[in-house]
This record gives C-alpha cells, structure tokens and sequence, in this order.
C-alpha cells in the first residue's frame, strides 16, 4: 500500500481539492449570529422553521404521471395508499408544449413521459376520488402553467372546493425552460407576462397556492454544476420578484408564495452547504434589495429531487443507495418536500415497485434514523459553514455576471446560461470518460453483461383512447360558447388585461389546452433558440 | 514537382473528406445534454457535426440530412417516442434513397425497442453511461461500410 488512495473528484465542485482538515481558521471573520442566527429567523442559514422535522416531517411527494389521466388517477391511488403525502403531477409532452393530444405533432408522445390532459374532464378524472379541500397538489408544467391552473381550479368547483381553499405548487418557472428544460411556446417577454399574471391572481383569488416553484432541478439535471444551479435559480427567483413589483404587486403579497426545486446530487456535503447558502443568499436579498417587510417573502422553502443525472443504467439496483445518499443530503440541507428517484429511471418510467422502493427509502430516513431528532445538526462544523459561505460568495460573482449582462432575461437571449451548461455538462463527461471521477459500474468497476431489468411499458391504446375522448368532448361542446371564449382570450392577451379570469372562464366553457395556446401565439408569436453547443 | 504534390494533397483531401453528421432532436423532447455533449465530443474527434437544435420535425431532420450530404443521422430522444419517430425518419430516408446514410442514436430506449428498430435498419442506439469514444469508433467502422469512399 502506498498510502495514497486513488483520487476522484466530483466535476465543477468548489469544493478546494487540496485541504484535508477545516478548522477555525477557515472561518475567521464569520459571525454565527449573523450568518446562522436561529432557525426559522433571519437569515434561515439553519432552516426554515423553529422546529423543523420535530414539527413537521417533510412531505414526500412523489412526481408520477403516464399515459390517460385515469392511468395516472390509479398511480395517485396507489401512493396514498402507501403513506405518500402529497401529489405531484408529470405531464406529457404534448401537455407540457401545449398541443392537443389529436395534433400532428403530438403522434408516439400521448401519454409517454407523462399523463397527457388537455381539457377539463381529464383533470376532473386525474383527481377522481381525492378531495381537492383536504390534498397539497404540484404540477410540473411551466408554459401551459396558467391553463393548466385553470383546469385545476374548474375542476376543485366542481368538487365544490373554491379556489381558496387550494394548497400546492404549480411549477410556472419559464426562465428555467429557456436555461435548460427548454419546454418553452412564447418568447420570454410575453411569457413572464403570463406569470406576472399569474402571481396577481393566485395573491388574490389562490392565496394558499403556491404560483412558481423556482427550479434549479432541470438547471443540473442539463449539466450544470451546483454553483451554476444555486446562482442561475436564485437569479430567476430575483427577476421573478422584479417583474412582479414592476407589474405593481407589493413584493410581500407574492414573494411568500415562491417556492423553490433544487437537485440533490451525489457530492453530500457541497449539497447541503448549497441548500444553506440559498436560504441565507435569498432573505438577504429580499429584505435588503427588494425592501421585503414580511418574514415570510425572506423565507425561501424548498422541494428537493434527487438527481435523475446521477442515477446509472449500469447495474441498476446501485441507483437505490445513490438515491439514498442524495436524499439524505436534502434532508440535512433542511429540504420541505422530497421526491426520490426509481432506481429504474434510466432505462425507462418506473414501475410501481420500484417507486415503492423509492418511496420506503424516505420513510426509513423519516423514521429509523434519528434524522428527524434535532435541527440542523451540521451547523458549526467547520468544513460545512465555510463550503456554505463560499458557495454565497461563488454565487454573487454570477450574479454579478448576469446583471452585467442585463439581467436574467437578456442573458438568456444571448444564450449565456445555455453555454455556461453545455461546458459544464461536457466538462463533467470528459470527467467520467478520463476516469478522474469514478462512476461506479460506468468507468470502474464494471460488469460485462448487462443486468436483465423489468420496465414499464406504455400501452400503445393510450394515444388512441386519449385522441377518441379527446373527439368526443370536441363534440359535446357548445361551438360558439367556446369560440366567443378564445375571442375573449385573445382580446385580454392583446389588452394587456390579466389572463386569466377569461381562461377560466374559456376552461369551464370546454376549451382545450391546445386552443388556447394556437390563440396566445397569434398574439405572442414563438421562441427559436438558436442551436449552440459547446 | 510542387504542383503534383499539390495535387495529391488535394485527392487525399477529398477521399479523406471529414466524416459529415447530423445531431438531431426531433419531436418535444427538451432533452438536449447528451445530444451536445455528443456533439462537442464528435466534433473535438474530428468529424463534421451539424446540430439541428430542438424540436425538428422527421421531415426537417432528413432535409438537412440530404442538404448537408450527411453520412450519418444521430437522432437523440428520451421522451418514450423513439418507436413513432425512428420509423417516421427511416421511411423518408428510404423514400429518398438514402440507402447508404447511417441512421443511429440514443437516448432512453428499452433494449427491447432498440432490437425491434435494428430490424427496420436503425443502427446502434446509444444508451445513458455511454462513453463518447465508442460512439467515434462506431462512426468511424459503420460509415465507409455503407459508404465505401
């Protein structure tokens, strides 16, 4: 034995290369009351709340969808079932870009990477059987956000729950899409138009509603690092706030209801000081920048998933444990919310067992562990509060960076965060490929034949029978109903009137999903990104 | 003297012109890490890489496949729409009598789907964990297979 063991190193990390031991000297000129302070006080370094996961465990929120929304409908069943808490909804392609399921364009993609839905019978059948009062609901979809909000609350009046009594999160987070999911309809403008919108009617109609879960996930999952997550997701969350007081809302009516999405990827401890940093950069920023006045708008709240990216089709049962670590990383971080990820995801949508396995692997962190006992139990070690106040520092540069550029919007239309990912996700496979960062079962320690696994199949019936319900709505509707309500659409799209009183309206009427987003693009035309890699 | 050398350099050029590939998304798949990371690794290995970006309708991928007189497609999708959307490129391919142009890929598709495609004459289909080096070596045997230059 030489002594030395073999070196791999996480890609893009901030994490110093060349220290061992962390000690006092690595935090000379911090000051715990000022940078920690108190759980659920200013500036949240320590969490959110006062009592944490003594209060509250987090939800675990598992993110399912597949195929009609009555397939979809029976997953949700299942999960409650099992002791899941809350639901979150993946739509389908189509869904999520805004075409009917009968659409050209839509054909071999209803139903496959999600539930497909696109009027207001299919949410009415997504939620049958779950009272709307009583269930927090997410739904991952960013430019059909606001029709699809529209469904879910049609849909609670028909259950007789008004929209008051709503609790969940829709994702709406379009600058993300641009950065990296890239699910976008409209150019930015138009669409943080639609958002700000958003934010003014949920502040007074929705007012338990989360109206945009500002997502880092997709950042990483596209390759970044997790500085570039922290920094580009608290940036989005900043413009987000700038539109919203530009468009005249007092930043303390909508700022308590962002809420945030980051990634949990394998490299533990720089997880957990990211998570951290966020909390601490954002109640800052929002007391001192914006002038927030209510704890509530400094408080930054989190969903975490763990990192799809990091899961391998290489011996598949190895995922559970990455998962595993990744989830625990959120749960040190303080996270309030959890998916984690099937260990068969990177070969296909998870079957039901292997999202039980994944769900079990919360509830042995909830319950077994201890985990749940005391807040923030990293907090003053040494090595963990310095990598928290270096990720603040590293993520203000890039701030800097982006504001010089013009702000968030502008350096998306000159592809700067784009770019900034793609050599960051190159950077990282040349990692795996030159073996500086050991993959288990990918560059090292590998196994010759592949491990037979079971996968979920979709059903090819499911385009059919979405197309054919799809027919038969069209028909039942009232035709000049439906046509007067896109008229009005398009007029409040044009006025600059909020939108989203006549979509709703549009929506109990029977307008599709796919209506409604040929007339917004009459008046907001369409996104082209420019084809670049690094 | 110098002129024949000239000469000799040009036909080696051109027998030896750089392998010329198209990196496409076709469909709503928004999934464009691995079809960049690919890209950028076809390109530092030496080929000539055209990436068509987003959202490419089949009938948009195999026009700039014929414009660009490409040797090889590679089609990324991990939306689940690999069995509608291979086939749909694979028949307007043939339609156009590009007998000799490799149709590959990848993304994530069930071992299964990918033995059905290879019976419909797709290539290798290139799953997560893949090193960027076999997909060169791949390139580099299949194409002067079907192209004989």
């Amino acid at each position: 034995m030489s002594g030395e063991s073999p070196r791999s190193r996480f890609p893009g990390t901030v994490v110093p290369g060349d220290k061992v031991l962390y000690d006092a000297r690595d935090r000379a000129g911090s000051d715990p009351a000022r940078d920690l302070g108190e759980a659920g006080d200013f500036p949240f370094t320590r969490g959110p709340y006062k009592t944490m996961y003594r209060g509250k465990i987090w939800t675990m929120r598992m993110f399912s969808g597949f195929g009609t929304a009555a397939d979809t409908n029976k997953r949700f069943l299942y999960l409650l079932e099992h002791g899941q808490t809350g639901l979150s909804t993946a739509f389908d392609m189509p869904t999520l870009m805004g075409y009917d399921s009968d659409h050209a364009r839509s054909r071999g993609e209803v139903g496959r990477e999600g539930v497909a839905l696109c009027t207001l019978e299919n949410m009415e059948t997504l939620f049958k059987g779950i009272p709307l009062a009583e269930v927090s609901t997410s739904f991952t979809i960013n430019s059909t956000a606001a029709i699809m909000l529209a469904f879910y609350i049609a849909a609670a009046e028909r259950q007789g729950v008004s929209a008051d009594k709503l609790r969940g999160t829709i994702q709406n987070d379009i600058l993300k899409e641009y950065i990296a999911q890239k699910e976008w309809i409209y150019p930015p403008l138009p669409s943080m138009r639609i958002i700000t919108d958003m934010m003014a009617f949920c502040a007074d109609h929705v007012p338990k509603w989360n109206s945009i879960s500002v997502s880092g996930y997709h950042i990483r999952e596209a390759g970044s690092t997790a500085l570039q997550e922290l920094a580009y997701t608290l940036m989005d969350g900043f413009t987000y706030v700038e539109f919203g007081m530009k468009a005249g809302i007092p930043v303390d009516k909508f700022a308590p209801r962002l809420s945030f999405f980051f990634n949990s990827h394998m490299n533990f401890f720089e997880e957990i000081a990211k998570f951290r940093a966020a909390r601490r950069i954002w109640a800052k920023r929002l007391r001192d920048r914006y002038g927030a006045k209510n704890p509530e708008s400094w408080r930054l709240r989190f969903h975490t998933q763990t990192a799809g990216c990091s899961l391998t089709a290489q011996q598949p049962e190895n995922n559970v444990v990455r998962t595993a670590i990744e989830a625990l990383a959120g749960v040190l971080g303080g996270t309030q919310s959890l998916h984690t990820n099937s260990m068969d995801e990177a070969l296909a949508l998870p079957t039901e067992e292997a999202v039980k396995i994944a769900l079990r692997t919360q509830q042995i962190l909830a319950h077994e562990s201890g985990l749940t006992e005391r807040v923030d139990p990293l907090a003053g070690a040494h090595f963990i509060e310095s990598l928290t106040d270096r990720m603040e520092a590293e993520a203000e540069k890039i701030f800097q960076e982006i504001e010089k550029r013009g702000g968030m919007v502008k350096a998306i239309e000159q592809g700067y965060p784009q770019l900034e990912i793609a050599k960051a996700a190159y950077q990282f496979q040349k990692d795996v490929e030159e073996k500086r960062y050991i993959n288990v079962g990918v560059n090292d320690f590998v196994e010759k034949e592949p491990t037979p696994f079971p996968t979920l199949r979709i059903d090819p019936r499911v385009e059919r029978d979405q197309i054919e319900e799809l027919r038969r709505y069209k028909e039942r509707r009232d035709g000049s109903s439906v046509r007067g309500s896109l008229e009005a659409i398009r007029a409040a799209a044009k006025d600059g009137m909020n939108l989203m009183p006549p979509l709703l309206e549009g929506v109990r009427r029977g307008v599709t999903l796919g209506e409604v987003v040929e007339t917004l693009k009459t008046e907001f035309g369409e996104w082209r990104e420019p084809p670049i890699y690094w | 003297m110098a002129r024949t050398a000239d000469l000799l350099v040009t036909m080696k050029n051109e027998s030896q012109r750089k392998f010329r590939i198209i990196v496409a998304k076709p469909g709503l798949d928004g999934h464009d890490r691995g079809a960049k990371v690919v890209a950028a690794a076809l390109r530092d290995a030496g080929f000539e890489v055209i990436y068509t970006g987003l959202h490419q309708t089949s009938e948009m991928i195999v026009n700039a496949a014929l414009q660009e007189d490409a040797d090889a497609v590679c089609v990324s999708i991990l939306s689940g729409a690999h069995m509608t959307l291979f086939p749909e490129i694979m028949d307007l391919m043939k339609q156009r009598k590009m007998n000799d142009v490799l149709l590959c890929g990848g993304g994530i598709i069930p071992p299964d789907d990918a033995a059905e495609l290879a019976k419909i004459g797709v290539g290798k289909l290139f799953g997560p964990g893949t090193d960027t080096r076999d997909i060169v070596k791949y390139l580099q045997e299949e194409i002067p297979r079907r192209r004989p230059r």
